[in-house]
């Protein structure tokens, strides 16, 4: 994309160099010149009185993708075992592709791995692309690139869904460059378009406090990194498939990077961020004892505690697991408030959760009208009911 | 050892209120901060040049106004600053942002490592980094909370994994991507602060032309992806109050809660889903 000046028609009015914005003009031997600075930005054109400036830019144009089609999935694996988030996505990309009525695909990397295209099968996937390479043993980032790179550009799919997790959030962004693709970060809800037939690609801003709907029309594949636990993963026990084996070569110094040691560590501090299952604790709860058992309802959901800042201030949690306008803002599947009255400081840290439950005294406590489901009562007793009935069914 | 930081100006989202009576968001008065993660990039720059010294740049696009997080930075240690600031930069999604950071990145000269926060409070993406280390050509390492070594060829950290950690070993020059755990972000000191406002402070402000790019590769026109609609989030409440006796009240939630979309998340549900 270039400027240039028409010297015969140009009078040297210098109306171009006082608009440019960027001084890439100059005035040789009466004559407007375009310099190396010049951006593009076309401000010179709109003032030209003599039509002397030209530019070869023509209005961005959507391309034709009818060559891309296939709704693609990241099958991470981590030491053989499939990270579920990738069973979830295969659920999605199944409704993705009946829109479109485009096959689904999932593409594997790692060695000795061939197994796990079965379970990729059966969870959705009409075909596996699957690379084996000692280099793919463990997760890095440019040979996992170098690899999905080559088949994207290959095969041409038309979507591309990644967990966001953080191996997916390494690697999504290193192929959307190299693809040259656009790429939606965290997606909550994806669908397709009915007329323009283009994903359509929900996430939350803010914080989490603003829904943005993003497009990607100008490049293929429409990629998106989609949460744990967003997706439902649907099994199809009968469901046949093919597994497609691409060879792939690279070097250890192309790769620059060495894992010299995996270590596996139970978390410490709670990550309420990222927790999937939030027990909240309020005033109700009575002492710290109290939060003992919310604790053992989070480690039976597979979640962590959280409370109001009443239970902060007491010291029964650390003020770092207060919810609520002066403490975090969190976004948890299931958040289950005990003894929370529900002030409005603490539910703009929590009503953004997606299944609210609430367990309290007084029918009119103002959780209630936040809640999903609410169950009236003294949570000393609701609390160990549900960690034993939990227990039994998924004893 | 030389290094880059990239830092952003952000809306302080932790502050923000809501509307009691719509429950939307007011933007009005959100203070701007340094976004945290970048603080704690910063620190981990500042340390490594506090123990083998070097030159440490802090590197930001953004409005005029995001000035004051180079001052910060500034104050806090760094040597110098460069603002990336044209109305043409406006409206950038990621691909757009993180060419413009790498081609800036480029221009600032020679330099070891490139820092960045793992992600921006206001965008939440964690991609810029990965994005502009791609653009650069070099390795990266991603979530790093601890750097363990560093020789003029090869830079030693611990990044975190969602069950652990794993020692890497990246050669260098390399892009690193920082969370809060890894340190405590420093004070500024008044009178670097002060030094970083007047005139002649460390600090370089470039335009599309000064970086060399096209205004059409940048900004909201080199967006490869655009936002089309923007809603306050909204789940409808069943509110619904379950009644009867202890046993019986509990196991109706457990049951509406294991046919929710929520069942994935809960762990006692898990082995209802076969892996
Ligand atoms: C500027 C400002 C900022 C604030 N920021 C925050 C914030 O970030 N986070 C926050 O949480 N608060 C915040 N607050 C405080 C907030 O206004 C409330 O005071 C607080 O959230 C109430 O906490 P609570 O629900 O634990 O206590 P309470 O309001 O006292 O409620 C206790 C509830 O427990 C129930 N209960 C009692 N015993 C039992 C039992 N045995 N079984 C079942 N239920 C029982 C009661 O019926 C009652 O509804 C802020 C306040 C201000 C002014
Ligand atoms: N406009 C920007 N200026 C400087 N650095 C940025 C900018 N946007 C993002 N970054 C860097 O990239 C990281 C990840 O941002 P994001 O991908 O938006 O979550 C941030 O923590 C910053 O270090």
């Amino acid at each position: 994309m270039i400027v240039w000046v028409e010297k015969d028609l140009c009078d040297g009015c210098r109306r171009c160099l006082k608009a440019c914005p960027y001084g890439a003009i100059e005035i040789k031997e009466g004559k407007a010149e375009i310099l190396d600075r010049c951006t593009a930005c076309g401000a010179c054109l709109e003032v030209c009185k003599a039509k002397a400036i030209f530019s070869d830019a023509e209005p961005k144009k959507i391309p034709d993708f009818s060559d891309h089609t296939g709704v693609w999935v990241f099958a991470e694996q981590r030491n053989g075992r499939l990270n579920r988030v990738c069973l979830e996505l295969l659920g999605k990309a199944r409704e993705l592709g009946e829109a479109l009525d485009q096959e689904v695909c999932a593409v594997l990397l790692g060695s000795r791995v061939s197994d796990l295209s079965q379970t990729l099968i059966r969870y959705g996937a009409d075909k596996v692309y699957l690379v084996q390479h000692k280099a793919l043993t463990h997760y890095r980032t440019i040979p996992y690139a170098d690899a999905v790179e080559a088949l994207v550009k290959i095969h041409k799919p038309n979507i591309f869904l990644l967990g966001a997790s953080h191996l997916g959030r390494d690697l999504a962004p290193r192929i959307s460059r190299r693809v040259g693709c656009g790429l939606t970060a965290d997606c909550t809800e994806l669908s397709i378009d009915p007329e323009e037939k283009i994903l359509l690609q929900t996430r939350p801003a803010f914080g989490g406090n603003v829904m943005a709907t993003i497009a990607n029309r100008y490049s293929r594949p429409q990629m998106a990194t989609v949460r744990p636990g967003v997706m439902v993963a649907v099994p199809t026990p009968d469901k046949k498939g093919a597994v497609v084996r691409h060879p792939f070569q690279i070097t250890e110094s192309r790769i620059g990077v060495k894992v010299l040691e995996t270590v596996r560590e139970k978390k410490t501090g709670s990550d309420l961020a990222e927790a999937k299952v939030i027990v909240a604790g309020g005033r109700g709860v009575g002492d710290a004892q109290g939060f003992q058992i919310l604790r053992e309802l989070a480690d039976v959901m597979g979640g962590e505690v959280a409370g109001t800042r009443v239970a902060v201030e007491e010291g029964w949690i650390p003020p770092e697991n207060q919810v609520g306008q002066t403490g975090k803002s969190v976004r948890p599947e299931i958040y289950i408030a005990c003894g929370v009255s529900g002030a409005i400081q603490h539910r703009a840290g929590m009503m953004h959760s997606r299944y609210i439950i609430a367990v309290n005294k007084d029918p009119r406590a103002p959780i209630f009208q936040v809640a999903d489901w609410g169950i009236v009562g003294d949570l000393h007793e609701i609390v160990p009911e549900m960690i034993r009935q939990l227990q039994a069914s998924s004893g | 050892m030389d290094s880059i930081v990239l830092i952003k100006q952000v809306p302080d989202t932790t502050e923000v209120q809501l509307d009691p009576k719509t429950g939307n968001l007011i933007r009005e008065g959100l203070k701007s901060i340094i976004n945290p993660d970048d603080a704690h990039a910063l620190e981990a720059a500042l340390t490594l040049k506090d123990r083998f010294g070097g030159k440490v740049t802090a590197l930001s696009m953004g409005p005029m106004q995001a000035i004051d997080v180079i001052t910060e930075a500034l104050g806090m240690g760094a040597d110098a600053g460069v603002l990336l600031t044209d109305r043409a930069f406006a409206g950038a999604d990621t691909w757009a942002t993180s060419f413009t950071l790498a081609r800036a990145i480029q221009q600032v000269g020679s330099w070891d490592l490139v820092f960045c926060g793992r992600q921006a409070i206001d965008g939440d993406t964690a991609q810029i980094g990965p994005q502009v280390a791609d653009w650069l050509g070099i390795p990266q390492a991603a979530y790093v909370f601890a750097i363990e070594s560093v020789n003029p060829k090869h830079i030693t950290v611990k990044r975190r994994l969602e069950d652990g950690y794993e020692r890497l070993q990246c050669r260098l020059p390399a892009l690193i991507t920082v969370i809060g755990e890894m340190n405590t972000p420093r004070f500024p000191r008044v009178d670097r602060l002060l030094a970083g406002c007047r005139e002649k402070a460390p600090i370089r402000v470039f335009n599309a032309a000064d970086i060399g790019v096209k205004t059409r590769e940048v900004g909201l026109e080199g967006s490869l992806t655009h936002v089309i609609k923007t809603f306050a989030p909204k789940f409808k409440r069943e509110g619904k109050i379950l009644e009867g006796g202890k046993e019986s009240v509990v196991r109706e939630l457990i049951q509406r809660l294991k046919a929710s979309e929520g069942a994935t998340a809960c762990r006692a549900f898990a082995s209802a889903c076969e892996l």
